[in-house]
């Protein structure tokens, strides 16, 4: 039994928790989150040299990491500071699923990945299609040699940025089918593909897709021909274990913000920290930290284990934090008061980082529904 | 026991809704029902169209020009007008500050203030909280000292909401630093364009200019504007409260929002098939429609009571928690509905009239409402002094 990280990961820790404290202040995230870009190229830049981007892939595939606890090593950090570059999907999702499904070539894209120098999204959930992993409508027809993608793609974050997109489509059987749906690498600058881009509540950017005939060589497929669902499961999973530890993180933050602000917020000719009305409730935050810390924990540890145990533990997981994480995202706020409703406070982006995720690869009800599927 | 409403006060609803009917433009009622914010134009125009029918004022006696409705009417008025998504009624001049005038003013004061409020000449704000003083609000710092026939006021105001459509401003002041806390505060009002005024935005999570700093600097206001005695406005402050709480519960509110909740919950698929027959969907609406339901009749009995005379004591206090409570886990089940299409964030949509860039009909900028009202049971007594009311007038004194 041992809980403790290993060199490797604790120096990652230590390294990116130093740089964020000390480069993504408060007052220049929120520069970023008024940016048109939505994210900015230099702190992206940073990270790529600091290996933070090539801890979240394995050694065989051009990284030094890539297993469930450097994934939740890095986003635990990313989500204590709030972090909105997109790590997730051009890294977690677009360079992960390159990485699985790729032939040679495509494969190289992954080093340019690491190296900070690409951009990628996975333009995958549809309208309709809610957190149902399996609603594929967009088709993806052969005409001669080549391949002609048409549907559309709902809330498709870094759509924009992404110098390629990985699309899913379907080649076969009918939506809600697990076979065949399969993967395509297509440039953000194809004919037929149109980008609706706007900003997202909790940072970042996102965008409605319209593929309208959008014609690709055959050597654009990642993978096998309608057989791509195992990898697309498989890094669900993994973004859904991303989301839970940069939940985690974010939680962290908003306690110790809340922490701090009882001890020093006098109302009533003392500190409020001193009332027992909140003490209990900051009790309450910290029991749910440490049951959250657990859950993601749970989650990482299964990551590389057999589909339904994987898949159960990520369910327990992202419910847990679902529900853990809007407590304390709500009585942070409701415990600081006005002032955690502003929009230059940490605590406000802080909790929307929390409640947001929520809404990405299933909320605490999906979660639950696939738990007592998985567990049955 | 009899739970329905009496003949008369089914005529005076059918008044009400028929004139909601013709009266309350379309494109106002989808901006409410849509939670797209009106600007001052469109509170001004829907503030004219009640005056113009006499029914701006619900509150006030008729001898100043109010309707002089009892508890029930009034709640029927109010009932109706959520239903129909008119737009809420500013409340700083019309029932906050009008019955203080009306009860402690000069009847100089009453004469000038009180049409002008109806006219909609004047847009008042609220200088109550600051920095330092919050749930504690008796620990207000702006001071207020007397030159001649002028205060000249100093100190700083925030959560000011709308502050900048306002062009005056009633204030709480210190104006004996040495008396006990509730007893050197003195009741002012105070015009916005007097030199030393200065705003400042507030920017809230959402993205939104709801609320404001104001800021005093030497800011002299002439005597004849101090409401009442000198270092009594503590007793003027509390009896706006209790006006601030009517209608606390916001049980119309709610019922709109359950109805959103429920139209977007039939346009959402999950599954293949709408959202709102998924079971646990289905189970969490169903918990808050319980407690809703519940709620309303809560809220009439207590409407019930003080329309026979009797005022309201702890009561409204309770309301404040409980209606707060299910309004915000309304907006909690409203981003939850969207789904992935609760994740935009449509500034444009709360600000201006675009629709919303994604989702099925009717997703509203969820996700922002539903940070937007984390104020619900932040502001107006925050709901731990609400507890605090509830614990010392049941438990007694020791609380």
């Amino acid at each position: 039994m041992n809980f403790e990280l290993t060199e490797e990961r604790r120096m990652l820790q230590d390294s990116l928790r130093r740089f964020l404290s000390d480069r993504y202040t408060t007052e220049v995230r929120n520069g970023i989150l008024a940016s048109e870009q939505g994210y900015s190229s230099d702190i992206w830049a940073q990270l790529a040299e600091l290996g933070v981007i090539g801890a979240l892939f394995g050694e065989d595939q051009g990284g030094f990491g890539g297993a469930g606890f450097d994934i939740t090593t890095v986003f635990e950090e990313l989500g204590r500071a709030g972090v909105v570059e997109p790590l997730l999907d051009t890294a977690i999702l677009g360079g992960g699923l390159i990485a699985a499904l790729g032939d040679a070539d495509q494969q190289a894209l992954v080093e340019r990945v690491i190296a900070g120098d690409l951009q990628l999204a996975f333009a995958h959930s549809e309208p309709g299609g809610r957190y149902d992993l399996n609603h594929v409508a967009t088709r993806a027809e052969a005409q001669g040699d080549e391949i002609v993608l048409t549907g559309r793609k709902a809330v498709v974050v870094n759509a924009e940025a992404a110098e390629m997109l990985v699309i899913s489509a379907r080649e076969s059987g009918e939506v809600g089918d697990t076979d065949g749906i399969s993967l395509f690498l297509v440039p953000g600058d194809a004919a037929g593909l149109s980008l609706r881009g706007y900003p997202l509540l909790a940072g970042g950017r996102g965008a409605e897709l319209d593929l309208e005939g959008v014609r690709l060589p055959a050597s654009a497929r990642l993978g096998p021909q309608g057989g791509a669902w195992e990898a697309i499961a498989e890094r669900a999973a993994a973004a859904s274990v991303a989301l839970a530890a940069e939940t985690l993180g974010a939680m962290e933050t908003a306690v110790e913000l809340t922490r701090g602000y009882l001890m020093t917020r006098q109302q009533f000719g003392r500190p409020i920290g001193t009332f027992q009305a909140l003490q209990h409730r900051m009790a309450d935050l910290w029991i749910e930290l440490e049951q959250a810390r657990s859950a993601v924990i749970n989650a990482a540890g299964h990551l590389a284990e057999e589909s339904r145990l994987r898949d159960l533990h990520v369910a327990a997981a992202r419910n847990l934090i679902g529900r853990a994480g809007r407590l304390v995202a709500e009585d942070s706020i409701q415990m600081h008061g006005g002032i955690a409703m502003t929009q230059e406070y940490e605590l406000a982006h802080i909790a929307k980082r929390i409640v947001m995720s929520d809404h990405r690869f299933g909320d605490i009800d999906h979660h639950l529904e696939q738990f007592i599927a998985l567990s049955a | 026991m009899d739970l329905s409403y009496s003949a008369e006060e089914l005529a005076f609803r059918d008044e009400v809704r028929g004139f909601l009917e013709e009266n309350l433009p379309k494109e106002m009622s989808d901006a409410v029902r849509d939670g797209r914010s009106l600007g001052k134009e469109g509170h001004d125009r829907w503030h004219a169209i009640l005056n113009a029918r006499g029914w701006l004022a619900p509150n006030w006696p008729r001898e100043f020009g109010g309707c002089e409705w009892n508890a029930v009417q009034r709640h029927i008025f109010e009932d109706e007008c959520c239903r129909a998504h008119a737009p809420r009624i500013v409340p700083f001049g019309l029932s906050m500050l009008a019955p203080v005038l009306q009860k402690f003013g000069s009847k100089e004061q009453q004469d000038h203030y009180l049409p002008r409020i109806l006219s909609g000449q004047d847009w008042w704000c609220q200088g109550y909280s600051e920095p330092g003083a919050g749930s504690d609000l008796a620990s207000l710092r702006t001071r207020a000292v007397r030159d001649g026939d002028h205060y000249v006021v100093n100190g700083q105001k925030t959560w000011t909401t709308l502050g900048q459509y306002a062009n005056w401003i009633f204030c709480l002041v210190r104006t004996d630093p040495d008396a006990k806390q509730q007893e050197g505060i003195s009741f002012l009002l105070i015009d916005m364009d007097t030199p030393g005024i200065e705003l400042r935005p507030i920017i809230l999570l959402d993205g939104t200019h709801e609320v404001n700093e104001v800021w005093f600097t030497d800011v002299r206001v002439p005597v004849e504007n101090l409401v009442g005695e000198e270092n009594k406005g503590w007793t003027y402050a509390k009896y706006l409260l209790t006006h601030e709480r009517t209608n606390i519960a916001g049980v119309g509110f709610s019922q709109a929002g359950l109805a959103a909740v429920k139209r977007l919950a039939r346009a959402e698929m999950s599954g293949g098939r709408p959202l709102i027959e998924n079971p646990h969907f289905a189970a969490r609406m169903a918990k808050v429609e319980i407690d809703l339901m519940a709620m309303a009749t809560t809220n009439l009995r207590i409407i019930s009571r003080a329309a026979s005379g009797q005022a309201p004591g702890v009561e409204s206090s309770m309301l404040k928690v409980k209606g707060t409570v299910i309004r915000q886990e309304i907006n909690d089940l409203a981003r939850r509905a969207a789904g992935v299409h609760a994740m935009p964030f449509p500034s444009e949509a709360v600000e201006g009239d675009n629709a919303l860039p994604v989702g099925p009909e009717g997703t509203g900028p969820v996700s922002a409402q539903y940070f937007n009202n984390r104020k619900l049971s932040i502001f107006g007594g925050s709901n731990e002094i609400q507890r605090n009311i509830i614990a010392k007038v049941k438990l007694g004194g020791g609380a």
